[in-house]
């Protein structure tokens, strides 16, 4: 197996509230290989976002903190880097894609002058035509049409879809080598959702970027992802690789996500939520985080929270007392997902 | 800062409390009234002393008194303005936001009118005119410009909320329009009402003393704290003339706008960013 | 954007011909122009009557307000009632001086409020912000008037105890028709300068705070922090520029504001601006002057709402005037 791109470990995140501290990352450690789609999936408060905006010093701090961990990158600890190192990383070798496109444009800038900003930044020698030409191969690149008229208009004239485009096309002007895209399609139709996942592909395809795939929808995980974590409560539960965990997950909480996804291609179509609601994250139950809404909770889970551990083989693993239980589990999910 | 602003609205409570027990107890804290005349002449623009806690003016009379007695005249101002205006707001907010067509329209292009208008020159004007002389009289022309900015606001409310799901819920099981409208709807109003209100204590009272001041507003006998500040013009020697009906005056509006402030962050957490 | 000026100007007409004749309207039935010359024994009831007539006085309110629309076009806002002068000549008088005295402390407010603003919002909850916070709080409170009067005891006790001068108390000028661009007339000024200074840059600093704190926690500025842009340069290009609309909507409405708060400081200085004309046509209920007054700052009123729409398209591509 080749080095990993980026390896993180024990990274815990914690904003100081007027409640308490909210734990929202609590010893996360995972490691991202080179050319590897790495989908992380979670509800929303899973921690699944800070996670990553932590490794480019983005969470607003205060009240945010990092409290310990560390993120190797090509040989350097992100956490630790001084902040203007750290800028010199941020949009030239990690780039990042964000959630919702219709406000993460600066409104009264045009979008060639903000996408030409990323090269700018990191080259300010470059001269002003090549700066230009450069946007405007990339917004080809991304498939907006029209790109030199494009080039000179603001983001209110694009459409959703087309911002998102802009975004990635923004994201990808320095050639990346870890591309993070946080719930880059949430926002958007269903429709233009497929389009921009495609666009997504194109531009891996062409820039080789390992990349973190932040979303809560299991369709896009196993679209779009090689390797997948699944995380709870400021906590990874479980990973593993997409198709055996598609096939044969080891966690109740990835089984409830699952299930709770509406099918179409059974008899029965049913919805099976998962009970209860997320944790606060102030207030974490003692034991597993997730053992309040667990079908398997019992005594044990109260009281000891479950380490990650590999079930099967070193690439599967999950953090459940009572992982063994679930083998044999059919996922209602894992016939289509995978076929 | 949530903290640091509910402790600041605690603050300005009991600071109104204590202003303004002053002035409804006026008879008990100032039983000399506030004209009791001595010219006697160690009594003529004497230092505040003991015996005179903000000294004297020019024809012995006590300042406590008289800014006692102007607070209670400042505190009518204020709180007759907000309430009445508030009221009238309320009303024809709640029928243009509610019925839209020309009454919304008619609202609108009033309260566009005043927005063009010298605020101050016409109340001033109007003052001038018709109205000086007792709190009420300047009161209730107040209340003729204070109304449609609470109106707008009152509109704005029932604007978002006509649509909404449980209203028409509400009218889908066939509730008629005054019960929709000040069952259903009215609730939601209350806490930009109560905000502004108390907001609208504070202007109150600050413009009231700028008419009073000019000479066009509430006139003598009545204490006003701004014809406080006016008669003492005459006295810049005398710096206690000038300086206690003043600080009583940036005293009461700064904790006016501490307790509306905090009642903005509890009961209207939209316009919580709004405002600096 | 000419077609959207056009329209609005267009619009702003009927508004001001409207709240021109409701003003005619209060003002005509408040007061009686000729009531304190009927109180003077020596004013013969003739001439009263002559006097009736020649005001248009027994006509219907109605046509009087068309007299004195006439007036207003053909004879520039007409002459007072009392003292029978024209009133134009007093208006650009009087309003030169005012503009002096808001042009400049408008100018110091606006930079200094925003350069405030703009670091309170930066280093939020420090000293510096609370400091100003606190600051701008008592601006909220302060009435103008009595900070008018503070600083002109202030500096009336610094000249009788030291003898020293620094700034003039009252006036415009230690001799009458002085330079208008003095040191003479800058120490004149100065106090009432520095009252609607300190009332507006209470206003100013708080609003640019508030919205540089609403920019800097939007999207867009991650986005760009996540490009690698230099904070100095994040602040300066994406905060910046898009906290300052709203300011300029904020400044351009704030006129009304400001030239109310001329009225009270120029009382207090007696400095010879259209707010003190005002106040003393009030007194002397010289309608035609108050009128003047009143159309003459509406039109102010009107015209900032419509340079506050304007800049705020120019700044804010979003909006399209067509």
């Amino acid at each position: 197996m080749p080095d990993p791109v980026l390896s993180i470990r024990d990274l815990v995140v914690e904003f100081k509230t007027e409640d308490g501290i909210v734990h929202a990352v609590d010893g996360v450690s995972y490691d991202l290989f080179p050319g590897e789609t790495l989908g992380i999936v979670g509800e929303s408060g899973s921690g699944k976002s800070v996670s990553t905006l932590a490794l480019l010093g983005l969470i607003p701090q205060p009240p945010g903190r990092i409290v310990s961990g560390t993120a190797d990158f090509k040989g350097r600890d992100l956490l630790k880097l001084k902040k203007k190192e750290l800028r010199r990383v941020r949009g030239n070798e990690v780039a990042m894609v964000f959630q919702d496109p219709m406000t993460s444009l600066n409104p009264v800038l045009t979008v060639g002058n903000q996408l030409g900003e990323s090269i700018r930044t990191h080259f300010p020698d470059e001269k002003k035509e090549v700066v230009k030409e450069r946007v405007i191969d990339l917004l080809k690149l991304v498939g907006v049409p029209n790109a030199e008229t494009r080039y000179a208009q603001y983001p209110h004239e694009f459409s959703g879809g087309m911002r998102q485009r802009a975004m990635i096309a923004m994201s990808i002007t320095n050639s990346p080598a870890l591309l993070i895209a946080d719930e880059p399609t949430t926002a958007l139709d269903v429709t233009i959702q497929a389009q921009v996942l495609e666009v997504l592909r194109r531009v891996q395809a062409e820039t080789h970027a390992a990349t973190i795939l932040i979303t809560h929808d299991l369709g896009i995980v196993a679209e779009m992802c090689d390797r997948v974590l699944v995380m709870y409560a400021g906590h990874i539960v479980e990973s593993g690789d997409v198709e055996t965990i598609f096939r044969a997950p080891r966690h109740p909480y990835t089984i409830g996500l699952m299930d709770s996804l509406p099918k179409v291609t059974e008899d029965e179509e049913w919805l099976r939520p998962i009970t209860g609601s997320p944790p606060s994250l102030i207030d974490l139950p003692p034991g597993c985080p997730f053992h309040p809404r667990c079908f398997l909770a019992r005594e044990r889970c109260r009281q000891e929270n479950p380490p990650l551990a590999p079930v099967e083989g070193s690439a599967h693993q999950s953090a459940c007392h009572f992982s063994d239980e679930l083998i044999g589990h059919k996922s209602k999910f894992s016939q289509e997902a995978v076929a | 800062m949530r903290f640091f602003r509910h402790r600041l609205a605690l603050l300005g409570l009991f600071g109104l409390v204590v202003i303004f027990g002053a002035g409804i107890f006026a008879n008990y804290i100032a039983p000399g009234g506030f004209s009791a005349i001595n010219l006697a002449d160690s009594q003529l623009l004497a230092h505040p002393s003991s015996a005179h806690l903000f000294g004297t003016d020019e024809i012995g009379r006590n300042e406590f008194n008289r800014v006692i007695w102007g607070i209670r005249t400042s505190m009518e101002v204020g709180v007759f303005v907000a309430a009445v205006s508030s009221l009238i707001g309320l009303f024809v907010g709640a029928v243009a936001g509610y019925y839209g067509g020309w009454i919304d329209n008619l609202l609108m292009r009033l309260t566009d009118l005043v927005l063009t208008l010298p605020a101050l020159a016409i109340l001033l004007t109007a003052s001038a005119l018709l109205g000086q002389g007792s709190q009420w009289r300047i009161s209730g022309i107040l209340v003729a410009f204070f109304w449609t900015g609470i109106a707008r606001v009152v509109r704005g409310v029932y604007l978002s909320l006509r649509e909404k799901e449980y209203v028409e819920a509400a009218k889908a099981s066939g509730a008629g329009d005054m019960r929709l409208m000040f069952r259903h709807i009215l609730p939601n109003t209350l806490g930009p009402i109560i905000v502004n209100g108390t907001l609208a204590v504070g202007t109150a009272i600050l413009v009231e003393a700028a008419l009073s001041f000019l000479n066009l507003g509430i006139k003598p006998p009545t204490p006003s704290l701004g014809g406080l500040i006016n008669a003492a013009q005459a006295y810049p020697q005398q710096w206690w003339l000038t300086i206690f009906p003043g600080v009583t005056i940036v005293l009461i509006v700064l904790c006016v706008n501490f307790v509306g402030d905090g009642l903005r962050d509890a009961l209207d957490p939209t316009q919580r960013r709004v405002r600096a | 954007m000419l077609t959207y000026i056009a329209r609005r100007v267009l619009y702003s007409i009927p508004v001001l011909l409207l709240s021109s004749f409701l003003s005619f309207l209060f003002v005509s039935y408040a007061g009686n122009p000729i009531a304190l010359l009927r109180q003077n024994p020596r004013v013969s009831h003739q001439t009263l009557i002559n006097l009736t007539h020649q005001m248009h006085l027994d006509k219907p309110v109605i046509v009087r307000y068309f007299y004195w629309l006439h007036d207003v076009f053909a004879d520039k806002l007409g002459n007072s009632l009392i003292t029978l002068q024209p009133i134009w000549p007093q208006i650009t008088r009087t309003m030169s001086h005012t503009a002096q005295v808001i042009i400049i402390s408008e100018g110091l407010a606006i930079m200094l409020g925003i350069a405030v603003g703009i670091y309170s919002a930066i280093r939020q909850y420090s000293i510096f912000d609370y400091m100003f916070t606190s600051i701008s709080f008592f601006g909220f409170a302060l009435p103008t008037f009595w900070l008018a009067l503070l600083l002109q005891i202030a500096f009336t006790d610094i000249f009788l105890h030291w003898n020293v001068r620094i700034f003039y108390t009252s006036g415009l000028n230690s001799n009458p028709g002085g330079s208008a661009w003095s040191i003479d007339r800058l120490q004149h000024i100065a106090l009432p300068v520095m009252t609607l200074l300190i009332i507006s840059f209470a206003l100013y600093s708080r609003y640019m705070r508030a919205s540089m704190l609403d920019v800097i926690n939007s999207d867009y500025v991650r986005t760009a922090r996540a490009k690698g842009v230099p904070e100095w340069k994040v602040i300066m290009r994406h905060v910046f520029r898009n906290a300052l609309i709203p300011i300029t909507t904020v400044t351009a409405l704030n006129i009304g504001g400001l030239l109310g708060g001329a009225i009270v400081t120029e009382t207090v200085f007696s400095l010879d601006g259209i707010g003190f004309w005002f106040v003393q046509a009030l007194n002397a209920k010289d309608l035609y002057e108050v009128m003047a007054y009143l159309v003459v700052t509406s039109v102010i009123i009107v015209l900032f709402n419509l340079i506050a729409d304007v800049t705020y398209g120019f700044l804010d591509p979003r909006i399209r005037y067509d």
